[in-house]
């Protein structure tokens, strides 16, 4: 986690469901191929909403990383 | 005979109260993100939610918990929850959504398609929401 390199954070904490992964794809649809975005998410339903998208969206789950309160949820566009 | 089903989910949203109308949108939303098509046929009081004059000071809660409208309302105003409409118009932004009005609703209540949000984008009959429902994976009564 130390390493990555975040082109685009995105603060949804305190948004409720659907509204993080509304602003994962809005975030994927605006950063460059190759590019990583992060999702900052304090909705439970986040934890399977996001990876079962960017599965179907055919892009790269990085990893999901809890913290106090909210997780990171860390995509790349790869298309 | 048998036709391929096309990914879309089809609802029937007949309800206008303020509960129902954010289930609606979210689900609408959830089936956008996840590449379906998403069609909604309004009608009666689904309809009538969307009518300009309406659309944000109903306040209307599903009847049977009546009791709890109140706090609910409160609560989703505190923790700035979104509207249900705006929620609708995210999912068309990222998706295939239509959004159709009865036409029987319409005449019966003497109303226009101009007296709604634009997201009603048309008058529709049954028939061809059940066509369209009938080709579709998803059908919903709300």
């Amino acid at each position: 986690m130390t390493d990555l390199k975040i082109d685009k954070e995105i603060d949804a904490r305190g948004s409720f469901c659907p509204g993080p992964l509304l602003e994962l794809i809005r975030g994927v649809k605006s950063v460059q191929v190759g590019q990583t975005l992060e999702v900052l998410s304090s909705d439970p339903g986040s934890n399977r909403d996001i990876p079962a998208w960017i599965q179907k969206a055919k892009q790269e789950f990085v990893g999901a990383y809890p913290e106090a309160g909210y997780t990171r949820f860390v995509v790349r566009k790869v298309h | 005979m048998e036709e391929n089903r096309t990914s879309k989910m089809s609802i029937v949203l007949f309800s206008g109260t303020v509960d129902k109308l954010m289930a609606v949108s979210t689900l609408a939303t959830g089936a956008a993100a996840m590449g379906q098509e998403v069609d909604v046929f309004l009608t009666f009081w689904g309809l009538q939610a969307f009518r300009k004059d309406q659309i944000y000071t109903n306040q209307k809660f599903s009847s049977e918990f009546a009791e709890y409208a109140e706090a609910a309302a409160q609560a989703m105003q505190a923790k700035g929850v979104k509207h249900w409409l705006e929620t609708l118009k995210a999912a068309q932004e990222i998706g295939d959504v239509h959004v159709r009005a009865c036409s029987m609703t319409m005449e019966l209540f003497g109303w226009k398609l101009e007296d709604f949000d634009p997201i009603v984008e048309d008058i529709t009959g049954v028939a061809t929401f059940v066509e369209s429902a009938r080709t579709g994976e998803i059908t919903l009564f709300i």
